[in-house]
């Protein structure tokens, strides 16, 4: 055990040797687990936003950029050790891609002063900048999501749910519960009828509540889900014939390894976005040229284009636009977490700005202000087509019914500001 | 030579019957109580507190708790994970209800419920044995687990079922929370961990100890010279839910600070508390410190060596922390069945005779 202890120390302190020079963007990723499938595109295309920087610009504003990867397996407590670790070494801004750790890690951030960045995920109150001052969701939140969800249906029912029957298969944590509060909401506004079925982790085991669908025979079903999860949900909505365009799941529940299984059973399967999908962007000539063909893709650099290594890229593009920002403000190159959490509130996101860094269209353009941490929450949905084995989307970005999850977000931070004593942030 | 009974002369049954009889295993004792209590918390940071001795002290009650219950006792609990979930809502709910009260009572009351909880749930070891009492126990797992998913109340009906740690204070220092500092929770664990390693080592010598390990070895002949099953069997399961009941209060409230029951207390946390006393030693209370260091210590230090020194990509060493891990404990299975604390035994057997072995 001593001996141990002596290992460890010393290998800490040959590696916290902090190399002050660069800007530190931790990715706490998984490529391990029930979830990998859905962290290894993720963290490649986060990985690869950051190097194509270093390659072809040099950094951002100069300073080079350094990525630590940390493995935390979806694990609450490896995300423990890895936030620990990372934290000292200059670390500008978390993004765990995990609710479980966001939620762990929203009081030790704003302790810490560093921000968190939790992009379409995490807790969905932390819109409120007001009470949440270190935690960022923007662009949307799964409120938004949920909303976005039925204000679709609406769409394709001609503004007209009433009597519907909505199944909402989720995955039994933190995550998948965070849509439920809302969607019992709109069912008050729109009169559909709600089913709720709980999926545990890790997600394999789903016949049971499939059998239900079968029986209950809903309109639609949305649904909640990552990691392996997906992949049977779709496998079993295919066995028992559910038409696979009434099957609506959230952006984390949309990627090609989510339908690729079950081949073109899952033709016409639905998810909804944040961001614009496809590798029909300028950007990917630039990973191509600077990153790919230099043999410096992260992972098996197999990912390229895909919607999570999308999302993964986005996640970096606005970190990186935030470092900008802050920058300008504190016309300093080499800026702290405490400068980068200004950066991001003052982030404003215009059409010229992704077209500048070859994402033109990609997400939608908004402005982060003190109060508001959750961005715009317009929400887009996508479609699968097996045969060209490509997602497209079929509505664009469209706004969500920002009255009622305005109401929530104000209550639920109301409680946590109350439970934290935290005192409004911003005046 | 150091290493000896010779010249240590008890005058007294006391003397005769003290936990360490060996006057050098004694000031060793005394010297990593003082270094553990009187240097550590000097030194301590953030990084060191949360990531290696936090777990390690609080997965060292759990283990303390189990080993009691199927080491001392002999029966084989699947339930760990559940029994800490109590503690931790236990603990939960109290923090919120009465937040003027101390942590240390929140503990203890905490651990004072799981262990009514584990007496119900040990109320079929009286009926069953062996592998049917593990399946009884793991229904106690998933139940416990399903029943605070299910019950809004538990979780004082939050948005999305995760339990959050609120700042509270013992005597005006800050033991919860993102602004506690490292030292404090160090300690705070530290002292729960002493009283429970002592409490635990005196009852295993004493008469319950002695009842248990009858029923462990033979419980239909305890039965007979007069050990009343009943008794030591619910006994067995009090404590050590008790114990249990105490690490999960703590690996909620000091430790993670926020907990969703199914990923923190799922089966797997019983399968690990229950690997911990295994390669440890059942039926040693050294076992439970070896076994909690051993699983908590190595992936860690696997990690920092692969990662941080040799620049491996993190898939690699997560995958290279499976497969040394895995093989260690089956090594260690092999080549020694009754774990680490065994490896200590031999060790001191060995010192003794030194340098004349026989």
């Amino acid at each position: 055990m001593k001996t141990k202890l002596m290992t460890l120390a010393l290998g800490a302190m040959m590696a916290a040797g902090p190399v002050m020079a660069d800007l530190v963007f931790p990715s706490l990723s998984y490529r391990t687990g029930p979830y990998a499938a859905g962290g290894i595109p993720f963290a490649d295309g986060y990985a690869d936003y950051f190097t194509l920087l270093n390659e072809r610009d040099g950094g951002i504003g100069g300073v080079p950029t350094k990525l630590l990867e940390c493995e935390t397996g979806y694990n609450t407590e490896k995300g423990v050790e890895c936030y620990e670790s990372l934290k000292g070494e200059g670390a500008l801004v978390f993004q765990p891609l995990s609710t479980g750790i966001t939620y762990q890690l929203i009081p030790k951030t704003t302790a810490d002063d560093i921000p968190m960045h939790t992009m379409g995920y995490g807790r969905t109150s932390a819109a409120n900048g007001d009470v949440f001052s270190h935690t960022f969701n923007y662009p949307g939140t799964y409120w938004n999501g949920a909303s976005g969800a039925i204000n679709y249906l609406l769409e394709i029912n001609g503004g007209d749910i009433k009597g519907k029957k909505i199944a909402l298969v989720y995955h039994n944590s933190a995550y998948g519960k965070e849509p439920i509060r809302t969607l019992e909401e709109l069912q008050k506004k729109y009169g559909y009828d709600l089913s709720l079925l709980p999926v545990d982790h890790p997600g394999q085991e789903q016949k049971s509540q499939w059998l239900q669908i079968r029986r209950e025979k809903p309109d639609y079903v949305l649904m909640w889900g990552w990691g392996v999860m997906n992949q049977v949900a779709i496998q079993e909505a295919a066995n028992i014939r559910f038409p696979m365009e009434n099957f609506i799941g959230i952006w984390w529940s949309g990627a090609e390894h989510d339908v690729l299984p079950a081949g073109e059973k899952a033709n016409g399967y639905k998810a909804l976005t944040f961001h614009n999908v496809g590798r029909d962007f300028p950007i990917f000539d630039d990973i191509k040229t600077h990153v790919v063909d230099t043999g410096k893709a992260a992972g098996a650099g197999d990912q390229i284009g895909n919607v999570l290594y999308n999302r993964g890229m986005y996640a970096a593009m606005l970190a990186a636009e935030a470092v900008k920002t802050a920058q300008e403000i504190h016309g300093t190159a080499q800026i702290n977490a405490s400068q980068m959490r200004d950066g991001m509130e003052a982030l404003s996101i215009t059409e010229e700005k992704m077209a500048a860094n070859g994402m033109p269209n990609f997400g939608p353009s908004f402005d982060v202000s003190c109060e508001n941490h959750g961005g715009p929450g317009l929400v887009g949905v996508t479609q699968w087509d097996a045969a060209n084995q490509t997602w497209s989307m079929i509505s664009d970005f469209q706004p969500t019914d920002m009255e009622v999850i305005g109401a929530l977000i104000a209550e639920d931070s109301a409680a946590y500001a109350a439970e934290n004593k935290i005192d409004s942030q911003c005046n | 030579m150091f290493y000896r009974e010779a010249g240590d002369f008890k005058t007294s049954y006391k003397q005769d019957n003290q936990t360490f009889p060996i006057k050098f295993d004694r000031y060793r004792y005394y010297v990593v109580l003082a270094f553990a209590f009187l240097v550590i918390p000097f030194i301590i940071n953030d990084y060191w507190a949360n990531a290696i001795l936090l777990p390690f002290l609080i997965y060292a009650i759990a283990a303390i708790g189990l080993n009691i219950l199927v080491g001392y006792c002999g029966q084989v609990s699947l339930g760990t994970g559940g029994f800490m979930a109590v503690g931790a809502f236990a603990c939960y709910k109290l923090m919120t209800s009465f937040p003027e009260v101390s942590m240390f009572i929140h503990i203890l009351l905490a651990g004072g419920i799981t262990a009514l909880v584990g007496v119900l749930f040990g109320l079929p070891s009286l009926r069953i044995k062996g592998f049917y009492l593990a399946v009884a126990t793991l229904a106690a797992q998933f139940f416990l687990v399903w029943l605070f998913n299910r019950v809004p109340w538990f979780y004082n009906y939050s948005a999305s079922g995760q339990i959050n740690s609120p700042e509270r204070d013992v005597f005006g220092i800050i033991i919860t929370g993102p602004n506690a500092p490292a030292w404090a929770t160090y300690l705070f664990c530290l002292i729960f961990l002493t009283i429970c390693a002592i409490i635990a080592r005196n009852l295993t010598r004493g008469t319950m100890g002695r009842t248990w390990m009858g029923i462990r070895d033979m419980d239909i002949a305890a039965e007979i010279i007069g050990v009343n099953p009943l008794t030591a069997k619910l006994s067995a399961f009090a404590v050590s839910s008790f114990f249990v009941g105490v690490s999960g209060a703590l690996f909620f409230s000091v430790y993670l600070g926020a907990v969703e029951v199914g990923e923190v207390f799922g089966i797997q946390k019983s399968f690990l508390v229950l690997f911990m006393i295994i390669i440890g030693g059942l039926g040693s209370i050294f076992g439970s410190f070896a076994g909690a260091a051993f699983l908590v210590v190595l992936p860690v230090a696997l990690k920092v060596v692969g990662v941080d020194l040799l620049g491996w990509p993190t898939d690699i060493v997560a995958h290279f922390q499976f497969v040394i891990i895995g093989g260690l404990i089956v090594m260690f299975l092999i080549m020694e069945p009754h774990g680490l604390a065994q490896l200590w035994r031999v060790a001191k057997e060995k010192l003794r005779l030194w340098p004349f072995p026989h």
